[in-house]
């Protein structure tokens, strides 16, 4: 009773330090999902569903302080040619983001039209959300939703020439941002949205994707290097007939993340590809959740999750897949697998399969284990030093999860990104 | 070349030795040629050889050249030129084949101080000795020996040795897992590298190989130790008497 006490008191704390943009066509969705957090309150260390993450700095007033990484790297995606969004501690910054105006696509930021009485975005705002919050419920989403600061609402009716960029750079210690991104995808159009970066000390981020029919909706993530910063990030998606979803997130440091990726496939012959990779080292923790639900026949979903963790660090998988009744044919795939590097990593895996049809096929694994001693012999034989022997072994296992992301350069990219992680590991 | 002195080796783990005081020395420019029963420690001085974890040296020496091949790590001995083709080459996915050998002959002309090879001439080689060993574009490609048939693997082995073109050549058992046809191809792969500065070792149960892979000089290995020498002919009388005479002779 008295922890429940306390959590209750923590919320209410957590809502009481909040403000909610008032007025405009997101008020009603935004005193919904205000309602529903308070029903449900933030989690709590003995939920279910945060058993292996401690979501207690997610969930206070105060920010845990973050100190800023600074690099002379070139940032992620520099070079692909891309409509840029720039966002610092989740603050608009018009001057280094592009004129928003594309060819086949519209673009509005939340905050600068949330005034207005009506907007497209209207009925999908919180809506995806919602439906994602059962069976198991997600406050951080709700708590998003009822006070995201700003966002990006994207429609888009065509073929845009260039995938739209989010730029999240993190300068302040302390801050707290809170970011709710609206995506539709119209029948027939295909979209690529790119994101990187640290974005804030803590960072709780929401996207929600509808991809109507036949649409295609392509999403690469890298979170940035900050070691400190902490993140809890929800993609809510829902699938079209014959549409596409793709998403694949790299994770390369970072004290805390937690990124809940939530896709109902509810049309007909629809497609849905959940990828990550994360490198771990030390004081790290990330949590990979994702939950997919098979609504419509004849659909395919792939999970494929890869995480390296070395000097203690941990990694999370939770991944479910669920078929409802009269969802034929499905085709559910998920593997999960870490490499330890040592023993003090660890990592934990919770997959599920919940099925309620006869005529499916689905399939999951979960693997855990050090470098492969005579692949690592085998090499060294041949003259590849111990260091550079594992570092190939190690990109090796990651790569079938970078191969996820459809194109080719970006993939490259990611995989130099890792390869640069592990150079310097051991230089 | 290579100089065996009375080497024991017993396993890490647990108290059983193998090799019970091995003596060999191959010259350069010569074949030879280690045969035994199963179960004899042919492996296993392949193994200790090249520097492979779970053995434990109890006595005795190997030297390659004057370098003593028991003090340096398993990349130090392949870069002075050992190789060892294994009896069961291993399976890495993810990593290309090709990717895999251009890291390995850089890598080693790097241990020795040598300028790397560019990628155009890695490209123009490799394709040319692959050719000589029926191993296509495809097979380049593929992850290193996944999905491989087992003649595919050991043509593969071969294909190394060619790329690296080690010293002192080790061939465990290089002849299981062979027909007809690819057992020619390999020892021709082998023989086409045999040269005045570059010594062989060749482990094999049976003595066909020996057929297309003439030895200089021929070893029994029987329990940890060779129990005897002769010329070509020694596999002659293996094949016709099978072990059990010699070591019943030297017994
Ligand atoms: N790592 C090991 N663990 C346990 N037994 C081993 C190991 N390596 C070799 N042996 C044992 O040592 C003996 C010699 O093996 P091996 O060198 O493979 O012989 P060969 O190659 O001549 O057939 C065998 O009895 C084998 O079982
Ligand atoms: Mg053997």
């Amino acid at each position: 009773m008295a922890v429940a006490q306390s959590m209750t008191e923590a919320t209410d704390d957590r809502i009481a330090a909040l403000s909610m943009p008032e007025g405009g066509w997101s008020q009603a969705a935004r005193r919904g999902a205000l309602a529903r957090l308070q029903d449900m309150g933030l989690p709590k260390r003995r939920d279910e569903y945060w058993k292996f993450t401690r979501p207690d700095t997610l969930n206070t007033v105060a920010v845990p302080e973050a100190a800023i990484f600074e690099h002379d790297e070139a940032p992620v995606f520099g070079e692909v040619d891309r409509l840029k969004v720039v966002f610092v501690d989740g603050v608009f910054d018009a001057d280094a983001s592009d004129d928003l105006s594309l060819e086949g696509i519209e673009i509005d930021r939340l905050a600068a039209v949330a005034k207005a009485d009506i907007h497209w975005a209207k009925e999908l705002y919180g809506t995806l959300e919602t439906a994602g919050q059962s069976p198991v419920a997600r406050p951080h989403a709700a708590l998003n939703t009822a006070f995201a600061e700003d966002g990006v609402l994207i429609r888009v009716t065509g073929t845009p020439s260039k995938p739209v960029s989010l730029i999240y750079h993190h300068r302040d210690t302390t801050s707290d941002a809170i970011l709710h991104h609206v995506v539709r995808v119209e029948s027939g159009a295909s979209l690529t949205v790119l994101e990187n970066g640290p974005a804030a000390a803590r960072f709780n981020k929401v996207m929600e994707v509808d991809v109507a029919d036949g649409g295609i909706f392509h999403h690469v993530r890298a979170q940035g290097r900050d070691h400190e910063r902490r993140a809890v990030t929800h993609i809510f998606a829902r699938l079209g007939t014959e549409s596409v979803f793709k998403t694949f997130t790299l994770t390369v440091n970072g004290q805390l993340t937690r990124n809940e990726c939530v896709v109902e496939l509810t049309g007909d012959d629809a497609v849905a590809h959940v990828a990550g990779a994360c490198v771990g080292d030390g004081d790290f923790h990330h949590d990979d959740t994702v939950f997919i639900t098979h609504d419509a026949v004849n659909c395919e979903s792939r999970q494929v999750f890869k995480k390296v963790l070395r000097n203690g660090a941990t990694g999370v998988f939770q991944g479910k897949i669920l078929v409802r009744e009269g969802a034929q044919k499905t085709d559910g795939y998920q593997i999960s697998q870490s490499l330890l590097l040592d023993e003090d990593s660890q990592f934990l895996a919770k997959p599920e399969l919940e099925i309620y049809a006869d005529d499916v096929a689905c399939s999951h694994g979960s693997t855990s284990g050090a470098i492969d001693e005579d692949a690592l012999f085998y090499l060294r034989s041949r003259g590849v030093p111990e260091g550079p022997a594992t570092d190939l072994l190690t990109l090796a296992f990651l790569a079938e999860a970078v191969d996820e992301i459809e194109d080719e350069a970006i993939s490259e990219e990611l995989v130099n990104r890792l390869r640069g992680w592990l150079d310097r590991r051991r230089s | 070349m290579l100089e065996i002195k009375n080497l024991h080796v017993k396993l890490e783990e647990e108290d059983k030795v193998i090799l019970k005081g091995v003596n060999l020395t191959v010259e350069a420019g010569k074949v030879h040629a280690i045969m035994g029963p199963n179960g004899s420690g042919k492996s296993t001085l392949s193994y200790v050889l090249s520097g492979r974890d779970g053995y434990e040296v109890t006595d005795g020496s190997a030297h390659l050249g004057d370098i003593d091949l028991l003090e340096i790590e398993p990349e130090e001995r392949a870069a002075a030129g050992l190789f060892l083709a294994f009896q069961y080459p291993v399976e890495i996915p993810g990593v290309g084949n090709m990717t895999f050998l251009r890291t390995a002959v850089n890598a080693q002309r790097k241990a020795r101080g040598e300028e790397e090879m560019s990628a155009a001439e890695f490209l123009k080689v490799i394709r040319a000795r692959a050719k000589d060993l029926k191993i296509d574009a495809e097979m380049l490609k593929r992850p290193v020996n996944v999905g491989f048939s087992g003649g595919e693997k050991k043509r593969n082995e071969i294909l190394q040795m060619a790329m690296l073109e080690p010293k002192m050549c080790i061939l465990d058992e290089t002849d299981s897992g062979l027909d007809v046809d690819a057992m020619k191809l390999v020892s021709e792969g082998v023989n086409a590298l045999r040269s005045e500065g570059r010594g062989f070792l060749v482990i094999t149960h049976y003595q066909r190989l020996l057929d297309h892979i003439k030895p200089d000089v021929v070893h029994i290995m029987a329990d940890g130790r060779i129990v005897k020498t002769g010329g070509p002919e020694l596999a002659l009388e293996v094949e016709t008497n099978g072990y059990a005479d010699i070591l019943s002779e030297v017994a």
